[in-house]
């Protein structure tokens, strides 16, 4: 039903829009009424926060999902979409951050995966390969059609799902992040094929964290926060600085830096800390890196997605190995210690994602609460009921988690409170040095806020806190300094007196100008 | 934590939880209907002495449920554990006919305690090897156990170049007598297998509820990474759960040899999947994290006194298969039930929700819901 809607259509035609689009989880609101349009050959760029509705937005438009309220207009006519395949009937298609490769096969059989054309003994290979060699000359991206694409590298395995898109003769191709795991010149790569892409007629919907990478191909731009439409624009009417304005907004009180006491000696010291990329051995995930971090201060790290902020904190905590250099907690080094050793030692992580690395789903809270300081309420091997029960529920009081004295099942606790149980674990082991990566990550405002005064309380009483943010709204709350990360280094350092332009201006990968 | 809670409507919540306590006392339930149905089948079956010689013959399931459980626990399984009952059986049978020390020219009869001992060395050499396989090497449980499984029993078969030892008792003058008191004999008239498995039912309650390497099993099976960022020693748990499987083994192999009054190398052939049956139908999760030992001693009671009672009312063997996978479907059917309805009532609990959350919030309430199967550990722990 596509194939006659795009000859007669000019550059800058709208081809999809959204009419007051909203979207409900029960009672939280994920996207409030969002209006915008889709060009016939242009990119318009999703500019926001995590949490902001981006996501929910693509969803929605890629069938994912259904809108709550609200309607999706495609050529002017309404549309909805019950499946991803529905919607990539009519013409839309989507590339995750995550591709959807199946690494184990061939790029021909891939861009055919669930297309598979009939021929007469079966698939017809021979055609199906002619038209992957014939797209891949398009983009100019020489890859064999035989080749396995584990083998690829990651620029040219996104290439291989654009490649797919096409043949699937896409008209609007939404790409979440495509360019956070892309060195440079693979970036300028897939900025020249979208370029292609764009002269070709395909609408393109891109949504990307790098906001000066963005800036360079984009058309129109639309920025969300909270799940509500804050500005749309041309790309010859706005800056940097208009986007980071309604991005971040006035923001929220997330407190300030604690005062009024001295700070302790140096407690945890990284020097020309190496690591090596797990998937990439030849890249440098943190590369040389310095920081110190003293008894009673806050240090905030900003960075991108993939700037190796988490590789760094899984080092310091022991599950990834040091490639060189030296972590040196209150002047020991704990390089060779396990895990176990480190924490023992008064070394603690908050990890980034609590269902995967931070809660046992199959425990109670108070199980979870008191996994880590076992050895606090065992006598003679065994454990004593009544001690464990005092340790839980001095962590309850601690963290503020609102439950009902440790026996409910994890699950039932809303994301903040279980976020909270994930520190509460970790503080219960009566830390000197405490590392969380991205604390707030998928826990509401007022739980934020609640989470920060934690930390605020727990630096006042000498605890060194290390936390990293992707959102540079919490980087101006507690933090006594600031440290940008960009590519494994650290590009920028600041007091707390640093404004939200200066951040996101260091954070800023230059995208490969 | 339903009985703790406020209740507005009294009435469903009720009948609710009727359908709860059928559910998560399910093995119980399924032990008592096979004893009224064969009581009313056969006058024989319901007797003391009848019930005291099934419960010997539950003893090896149990015993191996028990090492099985705790495998299970951490979200492995160990299929080797019926070859290695046979191999530690015709050890010790190896073992009681006298070891020759040909530089010396003499035969050592060791006496049963260090037969005993040795034998269990020798489950727990498997078992570590198991552990080993699968923490340092990654080679998955399912392949490694099963790898052990051939291995075992053509050890077994090598030793005794496949024949039967049938004289274990020992004799008086070499000191080594003894041997009948692993599960011939009675103590206070009950079967000593019987009360082997309940002691070692004990230490493993002891072990799982009241220590921290229990507390580690469970928190291995439940999330292994999140464990491992808590300070559990996750390789060192799932090598020791092995080991104690191993051990578990060795034990049943030597309580079945005894009453048998011989040792066999085909011993146990099979019973490794009675035993993770037995396992499943007391509620434990496949994927780890969930069950308990008195659920996996009622599902191994299940499995004895149903094919027991098949064989006293003289049904036919074929028949008896049948039956006993029967069984251990609907127990698994009923495993998925009570997910499900675990699901239902997830909404309905009043004091969460307080802050439902954003898009994240409810995609990982999917997630965590998904990881949740079976859970009677919370009632009945």
């Amino acid at each position: 039903m596509n194939d006659n809607t795009t000859s007669h259509n000019a550059v800058g035609d709208i081809v999809l829009s959204a009419r007051n689009v909203a979207k409900s989880f029960g009672n939280v609101h994920a996207l409030k009424g969002v209006n915008f349009d889709i060009h016939y050959g242009q990119v318009t760029t999703l500019f926001g926060e995590n949490g902001a509705g981006k996501s929910t937005l693509m969803k929605i438009l890629s069938g994912v999902m259904q809108p709550t309220a609200g309607e999706i207009l495609l050529n002017g006519t309404p549309v909805s979409f019950a499946s991803t395949s529905e919607a990539q009937q009519q013409g839309i298609s989507i590339i995750h951050q995550e591709l959807s490769l199946a690494p184990n096969l061939s790029v021909r059989d891939n861009i055919f995966m669930g297309r598979e054309l009939a021929g007469p003994g079966g698939i017809h290979y021979a055609e199906e390969e002619r038209q992957t060699r014939a797209l891949m000359e398009e983009l100019d991206e020489p890859i064999d059609p035989l080749t396995t694409v584990e083998e690829l590298r990651l620029g040219q395995q996104q290439i291989v799902e654009i490649a797919r898109a096409l043949s699937a003769r896409s008209r609007i191709l939404i790409m979440d992040e495509p360019t956070s795991a892309l060195s440079a010149s693979e970036v300028e790569v897939l900025f020249r094929v979208i370029a292609d892409l764009k002269s070709r007629g395909v609408a393109i919907v891109y949504i990307s964290h790098h906001l000066e990478e963005a800036l360079q191909i984009t058309d129109h731009a639309v920025v969300l926060r909270d799940g509500a439409m804050t500005a749309i624009a041309e790309r010859k009417d706005i800056d940097l600085a208009w986007i980071v304005r309604h991005m971040v907004g006035e923001g929220f009180d997330l407190g300030s830096p604690p005062e009024g006491y001295g700070m302790g000696e140096t407690a945890l010291s990284l020097q020309q800390l190496c690591v090596a990329d797990a998937t990439n051995p030849e890249r440098m995930a943190v590369d040389s890196l310095s920081l110190e971090v003293r008894a009673g201060e806050i240090v905030c790290i900003y960075g991108l997605m993939g700037a190796g902020r988490t590789e760094l904190l899984e080092t310091v905590a022991g599950r990834m190995p040091t490639t060189s250099g030296q972590i040196l907690l209150e002047g020991r080094d704990i390089s060779g210690l396990t895990i176990a050793q480190r924490i023992e030692q008064g070394l603690v992580l908050v990890p980034e994602d609590r269902q995967r690395d931070g809660l046992v789903q199959t425990m109670s809270v108070g199980e979870n609460l008191s996994l880590a300081s076992i050895s606090a309420f065992t006598q003679w091997m065994l454990t004593s009921r009544q001690r464990e029960q005092q340790v839980i529920d001095h962590s309850i009081g601690n963290v503020h988690i609102k439950t009902d004295g440790g026996h409910a099942e994890i699950g039932s606790l809303s994301g903040g409170n279980q976020q909270k149980v994930v520190i509460g674990k970790m503080l219960a082991t009566q830390p000197r040095v405490v590392m969380l990566d991205e604390p707030s990550r998928g826990i509401d405002i007022g739980a934020k806020a609640e989470v920060f005064k934690l930390l605020a309380e727990g630096a006042r009483n000498g605890l060194a806190v290390l936390y990293t943010t992707s959102e540079v709204g919490e980087c101006l709350s507690i933090a006594h300094r600031v440290i940008v990360m960009s590519r494994g280094r650290i590009s920028a350092e600041f007091d707390s007196s640093v404004t939200k332009e200066q951040i996101m201006a260091a954070s800023g990968e230059s995208a490969a100008a | 934590m339903t009985s703790s809670t406020p209740d507005t409507q009294p009435q469903p919540r009720r009948s609710f939880d009727i359908v709860r306590l059928l559910l998560e006392g399910r093995a119980f339930f399924a032990l008592i209907a096979i004893i009224i149905i064969f009581s009313s089948l056969s006058p024989v079956y319901f007797s003391t002495s009848n019930f005291l010689t099934m419960s010997s013959h539950v003893a090896i399931f149990g015993l191996l449920s028990i090492g099985m459980l705790l495998v299970i626990l951490t979200g492995g399984i160990d299929l080797s554990v019926g070859s290695t009952l046979g191999l530690t059986g015709v050890f010790a049978g190896l073992l009681m006919q006298g070891v020759p020390i040909e530089s010396a020219g003499v035969v050592v009869y060791p006496p049963v305690w260090v037969v005993v001992i040795l034998t269990c060395g020798l489950g727990a050499l498997v078992g570590l090897i198991n552990g080993v396989l699968i923490a340092w090497f990654k080679v998955p449980a399912f392949v490694a156990t099963l790898g052990l499984l051939y291995v075992a029993r053509g050890a077994a078969l090598l030793l005794t170049d496949g024949l039967t030892f049938n004289n274990l008792s020992g004799s008086p003058e070499l000191g080594n007598t003894g041997f009948d008191w692993l599960g011939f004999n009675r103590l206070f008239g009950v079967p000593v297998g019987v009360l082997i498995l309940v002691a070692v039912a004990i230490l493993c309650m002891l072990l799982l509820n009241r220590t921290p390497f229990g507390r580690w099993i469970y928190s291995t099976g439940g999330n292994a990474r999140a464990a491992e960022l808590s300070g559990v020693p996750v390789k060192r748990v799932q090598v020791t759960v092995y080991v104690l499987s191993g051990v578990c083994a060795a034990i049943a192999g030597l309580v079945l040899s005894s009453q048998l009054t011989s040792a066999g190398p085909t011993a146990g052939t099979t019973y490794e999947l009675t035993a993770i049956a037995g396992v499943v139908i007391g509620g434990a999760a496949l994927a780890g994290g969930r069950g308990n030992i008195r659920g996996t001693l009622l599902g191994a009671f299940v499995i004895g006194f149903l094919s027991d009672g098949l064989v006293i009312i003289g049904i036919s063997a074929y028949w008896q298969t049948v039956f006993t996978g029967t069984v251990i479907v609907l127990a698994v059917m009923l495993n998925s039930i009570q997910y499900r309805a675990r699901r239902k009532r997830a909404p309905t609990e009043p004091e969460q929700s307080d802050r439902p959350q954003s898009q994240h919030g409810t995609t990982q309430d999917s997630a965590a819901l998904g990881n949740t199967t079976a859970n009677p550990a919370s009632q009945q722990a």
